[in-house]
């Protein structure tokens, strides 16, 4: 059984000024233990796929499943990082990442371990007692990311995480969350609209149309693991890159680099 | 060295005023000179009269603000997160606001009655709205973003409104809270300008009456110190209790380091 599927979903935004069908009739099935990546151009539906796995928002049609299971509402065995770090801003680093253990009802001193531990992992050990403000955005990032696993959940979705970074950190990060996710045995959706990323991290790289989303390619990423700053290098990673470049310009109507 | 720049803008203003009571021969019924209204100053407050009116118009606002403070932070809360009850009262909120609050005054006082009742209900008409109308814009404006990471984090409504929206609302809520602390005192003082038998409204009034311009001006000078001391605190308040905010805090954090 596949860990995440979506059985023909839709959602459409119903607003004052109309309708807009962001999702239509889309079905996909997801392995234990894969790391997916979700690409597509901006305003696609991504976010509004990655919602529904995650039980934020209700398909309208259809339905997100998590081993069988329907999806009705936020659930402890998901895991969610956002584009913007979205920490509280008046909670300390610790205290961040302690968020889903409190408001599952755990007293703080119960979690301050798992959560020190958590911070090592992401290399933050020592900013525990800081506030968000005072750390980088990719440092916040990481924050972000501790909070996201530290009740172990077996699926974890991301939306475009690195986004809001610098090209370089963006790198780093992506080598740090292929560290994290090698023998986690965790099944990743990972949104991302930069071709790279997507290339560099998944199993398999799913293309979205423009708005409404549908599946348009489905590609398999076999090159060897663990990948490293040679795998950018090489010539099937080139490859692939540029067949996602193709099939994203070609659902973005940009041909032959014209916009 | 932050006291510098006041002190020679105020130094600046009495010496233009000495200046222009010799120059233009402005006689003390229009414009009392800086020594009638230190001499007033000191009989009142050291010979004591002026500590009842004082008394009076502390204790009628700090009762009226905080009675009119907690009223708008759980009815604002209440409107924030039930659409429903938004939708009923709403509308009566506009009204009631869209009437200057101190053309009220005579029926607060036929309510009321002349003591200080009358007046703590003057204030905390006035407190009230500046602080609700920051709550529900504070409650609204929060990061949706942060409110579905609580829901992942599997928190409930009620720990979203106290975890994220509340301290997210801190800000706005601490600008209201100020505003109304000014304002509250406009509520006091037309309270005592109506009808009372205290406070600095009734002193600048009687001494308005009898001519003696000495006493009107220590009484504005009462309620100018009342008002700065006030929005200092709160001030203080804010800078503490929201200490991740710094862009809000202004001049105030900037000159602070
Ligand atoms: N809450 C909402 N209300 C109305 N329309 C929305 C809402 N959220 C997203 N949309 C619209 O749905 C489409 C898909 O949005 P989204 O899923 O955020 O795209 P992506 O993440 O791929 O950029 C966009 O056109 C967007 O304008
Ligand atoms: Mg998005």
């Amino acid at each position: 059984m596949p860990a995440v599927s979506l059985d023909r979903v839709s959602l459409t935004y119903v607003t004052a000024s109309g309708t807009i069908p962001a999702v239509q009739n889309l079905s996909l099935d997801i392995e234990r233990g894969s790391f997916v990546s979700i690409l597509g151009p901006s305003g696609c539906g991504k976010s509004t796929l990655i919602k529904m796995v995650a039980g934020l928002l209700a398909p309208s049609a259809g339905a997100a499943k998590l081993n069988g299971e329907t999806v009705t509402g936020p659930r402890k065995d998901v895991g969610m990082v956002f584009q913007q770090p979205t920490l509280l801003p008046w909670k300390s680093v610790l205290d961040n990442v302690k968020v889903p253990l409190r408001a599952r009802g755990l007293d703080a001193k119960a979690c301050d371990l798992r959560a020190r531990q958590m911070l090592e992992l992401v290399k933050l050990a020592g900013f525990e007692k800081n506030y968000p403000f005072e750390l980088s955005g990719g440092m916040q990032q990481r924050v972000g990311i501790a909070r996201a696993l530290i009740h172990d959940p077996p699926v974890v979705v991301m939306d475009e995480p690195f986004a809001a970074l610098d090209a370089l950190t963006r790198e780093q990060m992506s080598l740090e969350l292929q560290r994290l996710w090698e023998h986690s045995q965790k099944t990743v959706i990972f949104v991302t609209h930069s071709i790279h990323e997507a290339a560099f991290l998944s199993d398999r790289v799913i293309v979205l149309s423009a708005r409404p989303a549908k599946v348009v390619k489905d590609i398999r990423i076999d090159l060897p693991r663990p990948r490293n700053v040679e795998t950018l290098a090489d010539s099937a990673f080139t490859e692939l890159c540029n067949e996602l470049r193709s099939e994203l310009y070609a659902v973005t109507g940009a041909l032959d680099g014209k916009r | 060295m932050r006291l510098f720049y006041p002190l020679v803008s105020f130094a600046t203003v009495i010496l233009l005023w000495e200046v222009a009571i010799r120059i233009f021969n402005v006689p003390n019924y229009i414009l009392p000179n800086i020594g009638q209204v230190l001499e007033s100053l000191q009989t009142g407050y050291i010979d004591g009269s002026y500590w009842p009116h004082l008394s009076f118009t502390l204790t009628a606002t700090v009762t009226g603000y905080l009675s009119g403070a907690v009223v708008a932070l759980v009815l604002g809360a209440v409107l924030a997160e039930i659409p429903i009850v938004e939708r009923f009262v709403f509308p009566l909120v506009i009204a009631i606001q869209s009437m200057p609050k101190v053309a009220l005054a005579p029926l607060v006082i036929v309510w009321f009655g002349f003591g200080i009742e009358s007046k703590i209900v003057m204030v905390a008409l006035i407190c009230f709205f500046p602080i609700f109308v920051n709550v529900i814009v504070g409650l609204r404006s929060v990061d949706p973003n942060l409110v579905d990471m609580m829901r992942i984090c599997g928190a409930s409504r009620l720990d979203i409104l106290r975890e994220v929206k509340l301290p997210h609302a801190a800000s706005p809520i601490f600008a209201g809270l100020q505003i109304a602390v000014v304002m509250g005192l406009i509520g006091a003082v037309v309270g005592e300008f109506i009808a009372s038998t205290e406070g600095l409204g009734f002193l600048i009034q009687t001494g308005s009456n009898a001519l003696d311009l000495g006493t009107v001006f220590a009484g504005l000078i009462s309620l100018a110190v009342i008002g700065v001391c006030g929005t200092q605190l709160l001030r203080f308040l804010h800078t503490r209790i929201v200490f991740w905010d710094r862009k809000s805090f202004g001049s105030v954090a900037a000159g602070e380091g």
